[in-house]
């Protein structure tokens, strides 16, 4: 059994936000942190991996140093990591990203007892589409907002977070599941693994590699391939500081005339 | 020192553990209450901390002396006491085992003490014997496969939660100064081994102090760590390694002081602007960052030449321990300083700090022992 996991390199959302000229997120020049469902879903494999000994493989899209992501999550357990990292990739929306990551689980083979863990969406998107749209390209049977997970023999039983309540499902493997931040707390690094981290394997998998796979076409891959292109997007201006005033009632009002009379408002 | 990635991220994870679960509520409580929380020791065991520096095959995390550094580093940066809980078995608890322990002591202690499942104490200091190892008056006398202890022990870190004591006692009497002491590993439950009570202290509440005082304790010749006679020696390699632990933690602390400060001088406002707009705090601010950073470059050149078994790493350790302290307690002064009658009150971070700080120039080995250490290796 191999348990894979989908994790994506994100912006640090407490740091500045920076945005290029086409409107895609500057990410060369944010702060960087693994997506904060993504270590729910790697927290849940590695929980199997505790209890089952399967195997744990990291799975990531984006730039060369998405490899340091990589080497973290294997530092907290997973056995060994895939970057799919190439030029013609950059750009894509869900549509083509999920493409690209379902041709990438093709090729590395998703056998009869695989799970697929996703997080349930990233904090730069938030669209929650990624997840499903891999289930479909594969033709796997897909359950969201998984916030408990347990494994009876080949059967999956997830519990599912929604809105107003909780719904219990079971699936056959091979499967995906998304996972919320809800799931569990993710584990630390421990040093031994962070020791260990830098001669486990990981595999780069550039257009080159997937090409020939079926789901693999130019025109579907990339910002090209993208049906969703970004209108605009920008750092909300920085609203001035407010200013109190204070006294009576009275008082107030008498200064809040003056102030909006002084700037010709009134 | 440029880290490589590796140390990187070691540094991030220590940062991250300790800012997550070190929190100001188990912090103040600590400081308050005194006691041991055995939740955080636990979770710093679940994750290694405990074994950061002792080898895997004694159930450690084969660490190195900048991996335990940048730990003790980021730990003292959050809590100082907590950095203590996770420093000990690799430093004090851990470093005479490790020093001179055979195969079977090494099991039997080490490994557990590595895992964190059992506690093990310094047990070196007496009322009437601090620097002075040569005027120890426990005394083991072999008496069949036994020796017998008698004798008390002052000022002990953690005894009163140790599941064991690496204990100093005399063995050998006519030998005069340092030599003719040996080194015991003591179950604390063994009979005739009785607790003062845990000492009242300035700072680093939350990881209790007291005596442990011996009565006719038989402890079996199995359990003497070391050669007979020459344990002392053993003392002195263990706390090299112990100091810069410590040097490191100084560094820490010194670290939270100046941000505390920074972050204080820009938001207090007098005379219309932030306190600071004023050279004399700004410059304040200036020293304490450059002393911060000359220490941290010792400490981990220091790690770097003890790994590499570089001839003075010995006394590069003292130096590390002399320098990082006597800095660390003039970054806390300014930071109290800085944040005026605030920083005199409880509510303020840096009371505490400076109360943690205090000890650092005192424990395993005052800043004069350093000084004593550095000169000799200059004029022998």
């Amino acid at each position: 059994m191999r348990v894979f996991v989908c994790v994506k390199q994100v912006p640090d959302t407490s740091g500045k936000v920076a945005v290029n000229e086409d409107g895609t997120l500057n990410r060369a020049s944010m702060a960087t942190i693994i997506n904060p469902d993504d270590l729910s879903a790697m927290e849940a494999a590695l929980q199997l991996k505790d209890e089952t000994g399967c195997q744990v493989t990291a799975v990531t899209m984006g730039p060369m140093p998405a490899e340091g992501m990589l080497r973290e999550l294997i530092a907290m357990g997973a056995d060994d990591g895939v970057l799919i990292s190439g030029r013609e990739f950059g750009g894509s929306d869900t549509y083509a990203t999920s493409q690209i990551i379902a041709a990438a689980l093709h090729h590395l083979g998703v056998g009869p007892e695989d799970v697929i863990f996703c997080g349930r969406q990233a904090i730069d998107g938030d669209t929650a589409q990624v997840g499903p749209q891999i289930a479909e390209k594969l033709d796997l049977p897909q359950i969201t907002y998984a916030a408990d997970v347990k494994k009876e023999g080949n059967v999956l039983k997830v519990k599912r977070l929604l809105e107003d309540g909780y719904m219990t499902i079971e699936a056959q493997t091979p499967c995906l599941i998304t996972c919320v931040k809800e799931l569990n707390e993710p584990r630390y690094m421990t040093i031994k693994g962070i020791i260990e981290c830098y001669d486990k394997p990981i595999e780069i998998l550039d257009y080159p590699a997937l090409q020939n796979e079926p789901l693999i076409d130019p025109t579907t891959i990339g910002l090209k391939g993208s049906p969703t292109n970004i209108f605009r997007s920008f750092t909300p201006p920085q609203k001035g500081a407010g200013q109190m005033l204070t006294g009576t009632s009275q008082e107030a009002v008498n200064e809040l005339v003056g102030k909006l009379a002084a700037k010709h408002i009134i | 020192m440029i880290l490589s990635a590796k140390y990187e991220l070691m540094r991030k994870n220590f940062r991250n553990f300790a800012e997550t679960e070190f929190t100001t509520e188990i912090q103040e409580q600590l400081d308050r209450e005194g006691g041991f929380n055995w939740d955080i020791w636990k979770k710093m065991a679940k994750y290694g901390f405990t074994g950061c520096k002792i080898p895997v095959e004694y159930g450690g995390q084969g660490g190195d002396t900048l991996a335990y550094v940048l730990m003790d580093e980021e730990f003292g940066r959050v809590c100082p006491v907590l950095a203590i809980y996770a420093n000990t078995p690799n430093s004090l608890g851990g470093g005479p085992l490790l020093a001179c322990g055979t195969p079977e002591q090494l099991e039997k202690y080490l490994t557990p003490a590595a895992k964190g499942e059992k506690q093990i104490a310094f047990a070196l200091t007496e009322p009437g014997a601090g620097s002075d190892a040569g005027s120890l008056t426990t005394r083991a006398v072999a008496d069949g496969d036994y020796f017998v202890l008698n004798g008390r022990k002052c000022f002990i870190s953690g005894a009163p939660v140790a599941d064991y004591a690496v204990v100093y006692a005399k063995t050998n009497p006519s030998l005069k100064g340092s030599r003719g002491i040996s080194m015991f590993i003591v179950d604390m439950k063994l009979p005739g081994v009785s607790l003062g009570k845990p000492e009242e202290k300035m700072g680093i509440n939350g990881y209790p102090t007291s005596d442990i005082v011996f009565e006719n304790v038989r402890v079996h010749k199995s359990d003497l760590l070391g050669p007979l006679d020459k344990g002392y020696a053993v003392a002195l390699s263990t706390l090299d390694g112990g100091r810069l632990g410590m040097a490191a933690l100084s560094v820490g602390i010194a670290q939270a002081c100046l941000e505390e400060s920074v972050k204080y001088a820009k938001e207090r406002k007098q005379f219309g602007k932030p306190i600071s707009y004023n050279q004399g705090i700004s410059f304040m601010l200036a020293d304490m960052a450059t002393e911060i950073a000359a220490a941290r470059e010792l400490v981990y050149s220091t790690a770097v030449a003890k790994d590499a078994k570089d001839k003075n790493a010995s006394t590069m350790c003292a130096m590390s321990k002399y320098y990082a302290s006597e800095m660390c307690n003039r970054v806390a002064a300014k930071a109290v300083q800085i944040h005026g009658g605030y920083g005199y009150i409880k509510d303020y971070r840096v009371e505490r700090l400076y109360r943690d700080a205090r000890i650092q120039t005192i424990y395993e080995g005052t800043s004069q022992v350093q000084q004593i250490v550095i000169s000799r290796s200059l004029l022998k």
